[in-house]
């Protein structure tokens, strides 16, 4: 892997996010910032990726640890190109998120909380994404996917597959 | 009760998430009233007059919280929004901020203005992060034509405001747990006092409103507080945003004004059309995830035998022996063929999931319940379980740092006081409940 830096331009939209807070209250801007990275660097937060915005935001990387370890966005092992983040929770499962699981395992092969082998789909449960009437549902990157049917999720796949990746997070459009 | 739209009243209107559309119909008129015709205080009165409680799940006043922010000379003062909505069965936020994102930056500018506040945030939560993107070209429209920024329409108000994503924590919609995110922290709620009206963001008097409540605030200063009050019944004033979900043949978000019976929301076709699949209704979790549970009899009727309304008060009635909240809203219907015991553990595994760790009873409390509902729900449950669960759940209550323990015991508590017999079945016919729940699935395995 190349070095743990951001580009020129990256580096100009991480000073404005740092600038939307109070002189030295530069810490605020963390997760942004983790989320930049995590989307820059490969998907998953390593320690090098974690050192760096610490070294970028001036904080230990102590403090940046604690904090990518909280939040469940942010993956502290490499994940598939496309996470597919099936929610999981009440009102989704009345409305068929098990057998969408089911359904994808079946369709990859692999169980959920596992990645395909070539690293292109990693499956993963998740808790109510704010799609409970939309039910079942899942996210991959920033795109919900909603009222899902086997039919829509084979076209999904198959679109993601063509495309190879998902739709980051942190795109600016 | 033919309903009255105020948030959502422009919402089928093409283009209402631009500038230019929302402008023309009518958007960011309360910005120019208040600023240019009104005083600070002034704004405060007329959303205490409007008897608008917060929308976010507490339903606290919000005139109130307003004023107790305090106003120390030559400290800044904040306006947090908090969109994180997380509760399971709410999605109102995400919602009105995709659709009409102007709604809520009005809104923001003119509680800013009322609470004096030149920097303001928006929290929202990270997998929104979509919406986050709508929100940020909204306040670019709102820089564009003069309403954010310095001098805003020639009055010497400056206000700035940005949107700030979570990333993934149901806690962080605690409003203390926020602001800890909000400063690049792991989001552990504070210990209170002092309240964010005192020490909040960056430890200065801070406002945390949920997006409803917010946005509420742009109508409320243009037909004036005691207009607002007017709709509505009793102290339940206004319009609500209910997250419609589970077994409904039309769930999504509707704006209903409160008091509307909820016999009516759930089998009108103005809302919800009934319950799927011609099925009778079984049960309803009326306030999202944390609320307690209540079998049908109870939800559409009082305990008294009198109508059960959608409204802050009529919800609540009979306490927590045959009543509920109206919590964030977010409705949840159950289909006379759902189970239960598995609902309760999925909610349970929820909360377990979402404890952030401070406190003993929540931490291992929620583990616990999860257990034990998982042991129940997979046939391996004895007849004791039952009421370990009811202690287990009593443990919690009242025990913790901040309410998210009390969210965690609630849906126990209530199914076990509603459901027991179900509960009962799972322990003397552990077969029969995994034919019924899991013929479909075999994916589980028991894990003890
Ligand atoms: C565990 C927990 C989660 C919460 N989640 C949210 C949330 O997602 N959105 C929200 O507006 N309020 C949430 N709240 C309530 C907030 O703490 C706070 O009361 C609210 O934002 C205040 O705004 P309001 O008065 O406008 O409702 C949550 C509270 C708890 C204890
Ligand atoms: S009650 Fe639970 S979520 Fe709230 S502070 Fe304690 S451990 Fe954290
Ligand atoms: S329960 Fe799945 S999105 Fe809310």
């Amino acid at each position: 892997m190349s070095e743990t830096r951001f580009s020129e331009e990256t580096i100009k939209v991480v000073n404005s996010i740092v600038s939307r807070y109070p002189e030295g209250k530069q810490k605020s801007a963390l997760i942004p910032v983790l989320h930049i990275a995590q989307a820059e660097f490969g998907g998953w937060l390593s320690s090098d990726t974690m050192d760096y915005v610490a070294s970028l935001l001036e904080i230990k990387p102590i403090e940046v640890y604690e904090v990518a370890s909280f939040y469940s966005m942010f993956n502290l092992k490499p994940v598939g190109k496309c996470l597919l983040e099936v929610c999981h929770t009440g009102p989704c499962m009345l409305n068929g998120a098990e057998e969408l699981v089911s359904y994808l395992e079946r369709k990859l092969g692999i169980k959920s909380g596992e990645t395909t082998a070539d690293g292109m789909f990693t499956i993963r449960e998740v808790e109510c994404l704010g799609s409970c009437g939309t039910a079942p549902m899942l996210q991959c990157g920033r795109d919900f996917h909603e009222n899902l049917t086997n039919e829509k999720v084979d076209a999904l796949l198959d679109k993601l597959k063509a495309e190879g990746k998902q739709k980051s997070y942190v795109d600016q459009d | 009760m033919a309903g009255k739209k105020i948030l959502l009243e422009h919402i089928d209107v093409p283009g209402i998430n631009t500038y230019e559309v929302y402008r023309k119909m009518g958007g960011y008129r309360s910005v120019e009233k208040a600023i240019k015709s009104m005083s600070p205080d002034d704004v405060v009165e007329e959303v205490k007059k409007s008897g608008l409680r917060g929308r976010g799940g507490a339903g606290f006043p919000t005139g109130m919280k307003w004023s107790f922010l305090a106003k120390p000379e030559g400290r800044p003062r904040y306006l947090v929004c908090n969109a994180d909505e997380s509760e399971p069965g709410t999605f109102k936020d995400r919602y009105l901020m995709e659709k009409i994102p102007h709604a809520l930056i009005e809104g923001m500018i003119t509680s800013s203005y009322a609470l004096g506040a030149n920097t303001s945030y928006i929290y929202i939560r990270g997998e929104y992060f979509y919406v986050l993107r709508i929100l940020e070209k909204a306040i670019a429209e709102a820089y564009a034509n003069g309403f954010l920024g310095k001098n805003i329409l020639g009055s010497g108000y400056d206000l700035d405001l940005y949107v700030h994503p979570g990333a993934g924590a149901y806690i962080c919609g605690e409003e203390t747990a926020l602001l800890e995110s909000l400063e690049g922290k792991r989001g552990n709620p504070r210990i209170k006092p002092p309240f964010p009206a005192v020490a909040g963001l960056y430890a200065c008097p801070t406002v945390v409103n949920n997006v409803e409540t917010i946005a509420a605030v742009a109508p409320i200063v243009n037909m004036g507080g005691d207009e607002y009050a007017k709709i509505g019944v009793g102290r339940s004033t206004g319009t609500k945003l209910i997250s419609a979900g589970g077994h409904l043949n039309r769930p999504g978000v509707y704006e209903i004004e409160l008091g509307v019976p909820v016999e009516e929301f759930i089998y009108s076709d103005e809302y919800c059309g009934g319950i799927k699949n011609g099925k009778k209704l079984k049960a309803v979790v009326a306030g999202g995830s944390s609320v307690p549970i209540l079998p049908a009899n109870l939800i559409l009727k009082t305990a008294n035998n009198e109508q059960r309304l959608m409204s802050y008060e009529s919800l609540a009635d009979g306490g927590f022996v045959s009543g509920t909240m109206l919590g964030s809203g977010g409705f949840i219907a159950f289909d006379e063929d759902s189970c239960i015991v598995r609902n309760t553990w999925n909610f349970a595994r929820f909360y377990h999931h979402e404890s952030c760790g401070q406190c003993s009873p929540c931490r291992e409390g929620t583990g616990w319940m999860e257990k034990i509902l998982h042991r129940l729900e997979y046939g391996h449950g004895k007849m004791s379980d039952i009421d370990l669960l009811v202690d287990v759940s009593k443990k919690i209550e009242g025990n913790t740092i901040c309410p998210l323990g009390d969210a965690a015991a609630w849906p126990v508590a209530s199914a076990i006081r509603h459901f027991r017999d179900e509960f009962e079945w799972h322990v003397n016919e552990p077969k029969l409940c995994l034919e019924r729940n899991y013929g479909i699935s075999q994916k589980h395995e028991v894990v003890m």
